[in-house]
């Protein structure tokens, strides 16, 4: 195989993630009303490839708070999955799946938390189930990991990765509306052959 | 009028008293603040990786990596008057975000990242004073190169200075 630059990858890989981004959305969302039994809308979702200096800003600042989400991939493609959205979005999805049982302010203790990890399970399985339909590859995820940190912080784990190959991360932004605004940010970080997996699985030709 | 100069992801730069200068949200990634503590100058390197040599690539982002970006902020403090017998470091970051555990790769970058940090200051016979290393959560730094305070603040903990 030969060896492969992220530049090289991303411009078709770029299409391939619009692609996913819209009907991964879709499973998301409708995953989400599902669980939080309301009907959730939501915009198109935009893929975006970000320098690392933009990704920061993008959240509201490298400080903002937020609650990321990281599961590994595993089957056909390797990789990893993260999912990360404000810390005001997280506290009131916790309180919609919880059902007003949790304390207001008490949303990130362990019940609050183990909630949050289902709920950031579900939607990038969500998510992963489209790619693996898509592709007709197994997708498998791990149990998921949570943190709850500064955006930068935890957009390093995915940064370095990418790291590795470039110096851009690829996002995609969903914004979906419940009652509120809320902005969820997906970031898929296959292993560099999985690139070539992908690609071929969907019949696109790598330059 | 003294400012705060800000380095991001993948960054470097130098800085001199009375100005301060900051990087916000380390996680797996290592915060290098290096001074020389007579004429007070001082630079900020916010490195990603451990290795540049382990990458087979044509990229050139020097300051992405311990190696080459310790080396270069050395070179750019040398610049402006910095004596490399006298200079000293103080580091922080290369923590395990999500608390990876076994041999997980991801669990294993930040400590990557400060072993490649330690060992490139050893190489250059630059000491290090003090560090804030490890365990699993972000942190924003600030580097004031007049004393050679580096100030630390993590979520849901007051700030400290090492």
């Amino acid at each position: 195989m030969s060896e492969m630059s992220l530049e090289q990858v991303t411009e078709n890989y770029y299409d391939v993630l619009k692609e996913l981004g819209n009907i991964g959305a879709g499973n998301a969302m409708t995953a989400l009303s599902q669980m939080l039994q309301c009907k959730v809308d939501m915009k198109v979702p935009q893929v975006r490839l970000l320098e690392f200096s933009e990704v920061g800003d993008m959240m509201g600042g490298e400080e903002q708070i937020m609650v990321g989400v990281f599961l590994g991939v595993d089957g056909d493609i390797t990789g990893s999955m993260m999912f990360m959205v404000e810390e005001e979005s997280a506290r009131h999805l916790i309180q919609k799946i919880t059902m007003g049982m949790l304390p207001p302010g008490s949303e990130f203790e362990e019940m609050g938390l183990s909630a949050m990890k289902e709920i950031g399970n579900i939607i990038t399985g969500a998510y992963l189930n489209s790619l693996s339909t898509l592709t007709n590859l197994k997708i498998i995820p791990t149990p998921p990991a949570l943190t709850v940190d500064m955006a930068g912080a935890i957009l390093s784990v995915p940064a370095i990765q990418f790291g590795i190959f470039g110096d851009n991360i690829l996002l995609i932004q969903s914004q979906f509306y419940d009652e509120i605004e809320l902005d969820g940010y997906f970031i898929l970080i296959p292993d560099l052959e999985s690139y070539s997996k992908i690609l071929g699985a969907l019949g696109i030709p790598l330059i | 009028m003294s400012e705060i100069i800000k380095v991001g992801m993948a960054d470097l730069k130098t800085c001199v008293s009375p100005n301060g200068i900051t990087t916000l949200g380390l996680g797996s990634c290592v915060g290098i603040a290096i001074r020389d503590p007579v004429n007070k100058i001082g630079g900020l390197a916010h490195v990603m990786l451990p290795d540049s040599n382990a990458i087979k690539s044509s990229q050139m982002n020097i300051a992405k990596f311990a190696d080459t970006g310790i080396a270069e902020l050395v070179k750019q403090m040398e610049r402006l008057g910095a004596k490399r017998e006298r200079m000293v470091a103080k580091i922080a970051g290369g923590a395990n975000m999500f608390n990876f555990h076994g041999t997980s790769s991801f669990g294993q970058v930040g400590d990557r990242n400060v072993e490649a940090t330690k060992a490139k200051l050893s190489q250059l016979k630059i000491p290090i004073l003090a560090e804030d290393t490890g365990k699993n959560f972000g942190r924003t730094v600030i580097f004031y190169p007049e004393t050679g305070d580096y100030i630390i603040r993590a979520v849901g903990k007051p700030e400290y200075k090492i």
